[in-house]
């Protein structure tokens, strides 16, 4: 793939006993976002670490904006930025001062460092506090110092590791519209999370790894096609009805309908349609209904699906673990 | 050739990082410049009376002594910067960067040349207020002077290794006090080494400390210099040439905690 801007190929990387990368292969078309999904310990950091040169694999290989992670790491290091879990900024110095020495240490023309500073600064909501140490920040906006830190020499390929976990609902949104803006300019994302919402929004492919493998890979919606969680919670208003309301939206139902604390689950066939297909098949059957909700997969879902088939496979190969 | 200018500038970028934070912080602040008063004055007037130093007066004796042992502790702040890099993640951060490799470590390292210059101008001041005097030639005080800074820089890299090598910021400062703090004191910064039982003292005639200290009293003092100026500086530059290279080797490898 000519024009892939991350391409990585059966990486392995092991610290003693434990296999924290188990032979994974990760490709990432330029201008795309790739997610990596996965629990706490699932190997997604490593892999980033491997990515960004600050690791070296035990096996496989990996070219990031066309160039080899082991033996072309200086020159990669110039076209990739680097976002990381906890926000990497130096507390003692202002938010500008750490724009402006990330800048430097890119090596930028003299002037753009500080030029670029400010220009972040502003477009980060962090203009009022350029002048302030870091120490003195919030959470919040240290999280988008880091990220910004990451963008000041515009680099074509950047990797994000977990960047809004621990962030406040209005922060999370508006650091997914920074990567949005960043990738409709021509910017490709690594992406490592562990919301399948934030995966759902901004990543064009996923990929869900566990224990260092790749257990499934595609779009979001054909992951989500592959746990096919898709599923109406309805309350009736009346226990005595359960018997008719399971035999009304049996039709609509992928298997039979079944009842758990007071709500009935509907795995659906199909979400299009469904909510008005359901209201009109209870009314008809003279069903009272309290409430009806869509229920979307969550990471559990398409997470404990996918390991509970990974292992079953397993098994019935005689493989074991 | 551009890579060493680029290592130069980066270098330069990172070290007036970590002096910019010494204002900023004032304990540490206290440290550069209280700290270094309240031990002269504790020797001078407390020890001082107790201790016979034949042929000078103690504040004399003591001046030169004091210096090498202040300089050689101004690196923590290199094990503490380093080993906080490293908690935080700006480690891996400096790591992706297209920058020197090299230029963490030695951006720090020179930044404590600084703040050990103005450890060194408190403690001659102070000193001379109790009552210290030069009686060498001014060439001969001022390479003094460069000898001093010279032997803290390469502690500046032992400070650079034990930060890379600790758990945390708090490990590391323990952990240089242990290793450092006997090495000042069994040698002849404090007392003359002829008072010191058989075993100590043979320690103490050959301990890198003694030869500075000497070296020291030689330039600023006009003692009798023997060796020790040679010795003192090629003792400065192995030290800081093995620290370096093995600090560099580490921190290459180094991850974040």
């Amino acid at each position: 793939m000519a024009d892939a801007a991350i391409e990585a190929a059966g990486l392995r990387k092991s610290y003693g006993d434990i296999r924290a990368l188990d032979g994974i292969d990760l490709t990432a078309a330029t201008g795309t976002v790739l997610g990596l999904l996965g629990p706490n310990g699932a190997g997604k950091t490593t892999a980033v670490r491997i990515l960004t040169t600050l690791l070296r694999p035990d096996g496989g290989t990996a070219r990031v904006a066309g160039l080899d992670v082991e033996h072309e790491a200086p020159e990669l290091r110039a076209r990739i930025g680097l976002a990381g879990q906890y926000a990497a900024v130096d507390e003692n110095l202002t938010g500008a001062e750490n724009l402006e020495m990330v800048g430097r240490l890119y090596h930028l023309p003299k002037g753009e460092p500080r030029r670029r500073a400010a220009e972040l600064l502003e477009r980060f909501d962090l203009g009022d506090a350029a002048g302030r140490l870091v120490r003195t920040y919030s959470g919040g906006m240290r999280r988008r110092l880091d990220l910004a830190a990451a963008l000041v020499a515009r680099p074509p390929v950047l990797f994000l590791d977990e960047p809004t976990t621990g962030l406040d609902p209005r922060s999370r949104l508006g650091l997914w519209e920074t990567i949005e803006a960043r990738v409709a300019q021509g910017t490709t994302v690594l992406l490592t999370t562990q919301y399948l919402d934030e995966a759902d929004r901004l990543a064009d492919r996923i990929s869900v790894i566990d224990r260092g493998r790749v257990i499934a890979a595609g779009s979001s919606d054909e992951l989500k096609d592959q746990v096919g969680g898709e599923r109406l919670d309805v309350t009736l208003e009346s226990q005595s009805d359960l018997e008719v309301a399971i035999a009304a939206l049996e039709a609509i139902a992928a298997e039979r309908p079944t009842e758990a604390a007071g709500i009935l689950r509907v795995p659906l066939r199909q979400r299009r349609g469904a909510i008005a297909e359901a209201v009109r098949r209870l009314d008809g059957a003279g069903v009272e209904i309290n409430d009806v909700a869509l229920h979307r997969p969550t990471l559990d879902d398409v997470f404990l699906s996918l390991t509970g088939k990974a292992a079953e496979r397993a098994e019935e190969n005689g493989e074991g673990e | 050739m551009i890579r060493f200018r680029n290592g130069i500038s980066d270098t330069l970028v990172l070290a007036k990082r970590s002096f910019m934070r010494i204002p900023r912080a004032p304990d540490l602040l206290l440290t550069f410049t209280v700290q270094p008063i309240m031990f002269v004055l504790l020797f001078v007037y407390v020890f001082g009376g107790a201790i016979s130093t034949p042929g000078y007066t103690y504040v004399d004796y003591l001046i030169p002594g004091i210096i090498v042992q202040t300089m050689s502790f101004g690196g923590f702040v290199t094990a503490l910067g380093i080993s906080e890099d490293l908690k935080k993640g700006l480690v891996d951060r400096f790591r992706s960067l297209p920058m020197s490799r090299s230029a963490v470590l030695a951006g720090r390292t020179l930044a404590d040349v600084a703040t050990n210059t103005i450890s060194l101008a408190v403690m001659i001041v102070v000193g001379m207020i109790a009552g210290f005097s030069f009686s060498a030639p001014a060439g001969d005080v001022v390479a003094g002077i460069g000898l001093a800074l010279l032997y803290g820089y390469a502690f500046s890299w032992v400070f650079a290794f034990i930060g890379l090598s600790s758990s945390s910021p708090e490990a590391s400062q323990s952990l240089g006090f242990i290793v450092i703090f006997p090495l000042t004191f069994v040698s002849s910064a404090f007392v003359p080494v002829s008072s010191m039982p058989a075993a100590l003292r043979a320690f103490a005639e050959v301990n890198p400390f003694t030869i500075t200290v000497n070296a020291m009293r030689a330039l600023f003092l006009g003692a009798p210099a023997g060796n020790d100026i040679w010795g003192a500086v090629v003792w400065s530059i192995g030290i800081a040439a093995v620290f370096a290279a093995l600090s560099v080797a580490r921190y290459k490898r180094a991850v974040a905690k």
